[in-house]
C-alpha cells in the first residue's frame, strides 16, 4: 500500500470527525448480508446509507451467534439457508464502497479464521472495507488478527461491556483503531425498551482510558433512544431493530433510518 | 484408595496461563464474559488449594455420588476381543448414572462459593442435565437446563428426569436442535444473567478454565483405575479407551496414564453412517482447526468455517467440536482417535447386554466396540492376554427407547414418543424388525 494513501481507518476516523463537526453522534447501521437475498440486503444497506446512516455493519452470517437475539438469529439463518457466502458479504462491501458507502464487517472469529486472517483482511481491503468488528474475539487472542488489520489499514474493532475491568478496557482500547464498540448492557442484540443506565458509566469508564470515539449498541430501537445515546455516545448503532424493519422491506428500513438520523441530532420527535 | 481431591492437585500436563495447550485452547468469546471465566479462574485456583472445598468434594464424591466406582473384569466380553482381557471402569454405577457427577459436584460446589443462586446447563443425552439438576437440588440452587430439540425427543426419560429434580427444562429450537444450539443458548442466557448465575458446562471444553478445570474433576476416573488395575493384576493396562464426544470422560481417565510410555491411549469418535458418508460427529478424525464455544480446536465445519450438522445415534456424542486437549494429544501423538460407526456401536450395545448384563449408554458403547476392535488387534502378546482399560462412562436406561428401536424388540407403535428420532429414520430398519437382538 502507497503510503500516502487514504486507510481504511482514516476514513472510518473522518465519519466521526464530520459528526462531530456537526455537533452530533453518528449513526452506525447494521444488517446482515444475504438477508433477505444477496441483492437484497445490497438494497437495504444501500437504503440505510441513503436514510442518513453514516456508516453501515455488514453482517457476516454465521451458523453460531452466541451474542445475537432471536431476530438477527433468523435473519441469518434465512441467509445461510439460502446458501450466503463469505465472498457474497465481501462483494456487497465492494458494491457498497464503490457508490462512496463506508463499510465495516461484523463478523464471528471462526469465518475469519477458515477463510485465512491475512486472506481476509485483503480481501476486504481490495473491497473497499473499512474496519472489522469481532464480537467473540477479545484482543488476548488477536494478535495475527490485529498484525494482518494493520498491514491492511483496516480498523481492528473490539468490544467493551460494563463487565469489563478498568484493566480491560485499558488494554482492550490500546489495540482498537476508528472507534470503540461499547455494549450498553449485559445481554445479546435485540431492541429494548430502556436504554440501560449501565451505558452511561461504561462509556465514562472507556472515555479516562483513551481518545477514541466510542460507538453504543445494544438495544436501541427508535429515534428517542438513538437521541438519549447520543448525549454520551459519539456513534449510536442499530441492528435488531433495522432487521425487524427489513423484514416489511426498504421503506421500512428508510423510515426507520431517518427517524435514527434525526435522532442523533436531537431532532427526534419524542415519541 | 485415590480419592477425587486427588485431581484437583495440578499435574505435569498443564494448559499455559491462558488455557493453551499448544496451539489449541484459549478464549474465543464475547469480552461480556470474560470477567466471569476470569472469576471462575481465580475461584478454582483458590479451591483446589483450600482444605475444607476438597474434604467436601471427597465427603459427596464417597458418600452421595458412590466413589470410588469399581472395575469389571469382562471376561464373557472378551471371548470376543481376540483373547485380550477386558477391564470396565464403572462410571455406570456412580449416583445419576455416569460420570457427569464428578464434574458437576465440583462446580455446584464452586457455585456456592462464588455466592451465586443460580446454575445453568447445556445437555445433549441428558446426562449432564440430570447430574446438574440433582446437584442443584442438593445444594437449593436454581436450575435451568437447555436441551436441543431432537435431544429432548430421543432422550425423553432424561427431560422427565430432571423437571422431578426442580429443574427446568427449555428445548432449544434453533439451529440444528441438538447439542451445539443448547450451548449456544447456555451462552445467550449466561450473558445476561452471569451477575447470579454460574454455566456448569458440562464437557472438557470451552473457554478457560473450564477445559482444565472439568478435567481435573474427572481425572479420579483415572487415578482410581490405575489404582484398580495395578492392585488386582500388579501391572498397568496395555490401553486406556472411551469415547469422546466433547471429552470429558476421556480426559479424565487418560490423563492419569499420560506418563505411562507403555500405555496406549485410544479415544472413540461417532462415526454415524460413517465418516466418509458426512453423517458423523467425529471432530478429530474428519475435522479441522477452528473456534466453537470458546476454544480452539477441531471442528466440523465447511470451507466458510460455518458449524456443519453432525449425526450419531448418541445424544451424547452428538457434537461437532472437540475439548482442546484432545487436539494437543492428537497433535502430539500421545493418544489416538477412531471412528466407530452408529451399527457398531449398537452390536456392542448388544453384546455387552448378552455377556455381562450390563446396559450401557450408548455413548459407552462406541468405547466397548472400540475396545473389541483393538483387543482383536492386540491379542496376546506373548501369551499374556493383552489388558485394555475401557470407560464405561454411563449407562443405558437413558436408551432403552432408541436401542428398542434399532433392534425392533418392540412395536414402535407402542413406544412413547410419536415420531421415530431422525436417526432411525433413514434406513427404515426398525419398522421392519430386520436387526436381531
Amino acid at each position: 500500500m502507497n503510503a500516502a494513501s487514504v486507510t481504511g481507518i482514516d476514513r472510518l476516523g473522518e465519519v466521526f470527525t464530520t459528526a462531530k463537526a456537526e455537533d452530533r453522534a453518528a449513526l452506525i447501521a447494521y444488517l446482515p448480508a444475504g438477508y433477505p437475498t444477496v441483492k437484497g440486503s445490497l438494497g437495504l444497506l444501500t437504503q440505510a446509507l441513503d436514510a442518513g446512516a453514516d456508516l453501515v455493519e455488514v453482517g457476516l452470517p454465521y451458523s453460531d451467534p452466541v451474542l445475537d437475539g432471536p431476530v438477527i438469529q433468523h435473519a441469518v439463518d434465512q441467509a445461510l439457508r439460502a446458501g450466503v457466502r463469505i465472498r457474497d458479504t465481501l462483494h456487497v462491501v465492494e458494491q457498497l464502497a464503490g457508490r462512496g458507502g463506508r463499510a465495516v464487517v461484523m463478523t464471528y472469529w471462526n469465518p475469519v479464521l477458515r477463510y485465512g486472517v491475512d486472506a481476509f483482511a485483503r480481501d476486504l481491503a481490495a473491497a473497499g472495507g473499512i474496519g472489522v468488528i469481532t464480537p467473540d474475539l477479545v484482543p488476548d487472542e488477536a494478535s495475527t488478527w490485529i498484525a494482518a488489520a494493520d498491514r491492511e489499514g483496516l480498523a481492528p474493532i473490539f468490544l467493551v461491556a460494563p463487565s469489563s475491568s478498568d484493566e480491560r478496557i485499558a488494554s482492550t482500547t490500546a489495540v482498537t483503531r476508528g472507534f470503540l464498540y461499547a455494549a450498553s448492557t449485559m445481554g445479546v442484540t435485540g431492541a429494548r425498551d430502556a436504554v440501560s443506565d449501565t451505558a452511561t458509566s461504561l462509556v465514562a469508564r472507556a472515555r479516562s482510558h483513551t481518545d477514541l470515539p466510542i460507538g453504543v449498541g445494544l438495544g436501541v430501537r427508535n429515534g428517542a433512544q438513538a437521541g438519549e445515546v447520543a448525549g454520551f455516545a459519539d456513534g449510536v448503532i442499530v441492528g435488531s431493530a433495522l432487521v425487524s424493519a427489513a423484514e416489511h422491506g426498504r421503506a421500512a428500513v428508510a423510515r426507520l433510518t431517518t427517524e435514527l438520523a434525526a435522532g442523533v441530532r436531537g431532532q427526534h420527535t419524542g415519541r | 484408595m485415590t480419592s477425587a481431591s486427588h485431581g484437583l492437585a495440578g499435574t505435569t500436563h498443564e494448559p499455559d496461563d491462558t488455557g493453551h495447550f499448544g496451539r489449541w485452547g484459549g478464549r474465543f468469546m464475547p469480552e461480556a464474559l470474560i470477567a466471569a471465566v476470569d472469576e471462575v479462574a481465580v475461584e478454582y485456583e483458590k479451591a483446589r488449594r483450600d482444605p475444607a472445598f476438597l474434604a467436601e468434594l471427597d465427603r459427596l464424591q464417597r458418600d452421595y455420588a458412590g466413589r470410588p466406582s469399581p472395575v469389571t473384569d469382562a471376561r464373557r466380553l472378551a471371548e470376543h476381543a481376540g483373547g485380550a482381557r477386558i477391564l470396565l471402569k464403572r462410571e455406570d454405577l456412580n449416583h445419576t448414572g455416569s460420570h457427569k457427577i464428578n464434574n458437576v459436584l465440583g462446580q455446584a460446589l464452586l457455585t456456592k462459593r462464588m455466592g451465586k443462586t443460580r446454575v445453568i446447563a447445556e445437555t445433549g443425552a441428558g446426562q449432564h442435565g440430570v447430574a446438574t439438576a440433582t446437584a442443584a437440588a442438593l445444594m437449593g440452587l436454581e436450575c435451568l437446563v437447555y436441551m436441543g430439540e431432537v435431544d429432548t425427543e430421543r432422550q425423553a426419560l432424561n427431560v422427565a428426569r430432571m423437571r422431578l429434580l426442580g429443574a427446568e427444562v427449555v428445548p432449544v429450537t434453533t439451529g440444528s436442535r441438538t447439542l451445539k444450539d443448547a450451548l449456544n443458548e447456555a451462552y445467550r442466557d449466561w450473558v445476561a444473567s452471569v451477575g447470579h448465575t454460574h454455566y456448569i458446562l458440562g464437557t472438557a471444553a470451552g473457554p478457560h478454565p473450564f477445559p482444565r478445570m472439568v478435567r481435573d474433576f474427572h481425572r479420579v476416573i483415572g487415578l482410581e483405575a490405575r489404582d484398580q488395575v495395578l492392585t488386582a493384576y500388579g501391572r498397568l493396562p496395555d490401553a486406556v479407551v472411551a469415547c469422546v464426544g466433547g471429552g470429558s470422560n476421556a480426559i479424565g481417565i487418560f490423563h492419569p496414564f499420560l506418563d505411562d510410555d507403555g500405555v496406549r491411549l485410544v479415544g472413540y469418535e461417532a462415526a454415524g453412517e460413517g465418516v466418509e458418508s458426512g453423517r458423523h460427529a467425529a471432530s478429530i478424525t474428519g475435522g479441522t482447526p477452528g473456534a466453537l464455544h470458546g476454544a480452539m480446536s477441531y471442528l466440523l465445519q465447511d470451507e466458510d468455517g460455518q458449524t456443519l450438522e453432525t449425526h450419531s445415534i448418541s445424544a451424547g456424542l452428538d457434537y461437532p467440536g472437540v475439548g482442546p486437549e484432545h487436539a494437543y494429544l492428537a497433535d502430539t501423538g500421545r493418544a489416538t482417535y477412531e471412528p466407530v460407526t452408529d451399527a457398531e456401536a449398537m452390536d456392542a450395545f448388544r453384546l455387552l447386554c448378552r455377556t455381562e448384563g450390563i446396559i450401557p449408554a450408548i455413548e459407552s458403547a462406541h468405547a466397548i466396540a472400540g475396545a473389541l476392535r483393538l483387543g482383536r488387534e492386540l491379542g496376546r502378546a506373548g501369551g499374556d492376554p493383552a489388558t485394555i482399560l475401557v470407560n464405561l462412562s454411563g449407562r443405558g436406561d437413558k436408551d432403552v427407547d432408541t436401542a428398542a428401536r434399532w433392534f425392533g424388540v418392540v412395536d414402535p407403535a407402542s413406544l412413547p414418543t410419536e415420531e421415530p428420532p431422525p436417526s432411525e429414520d433413514a434406513d427404515g430398519a426398525v419398522a421392519s424388525g430386520e436387526r436381531e437382538l
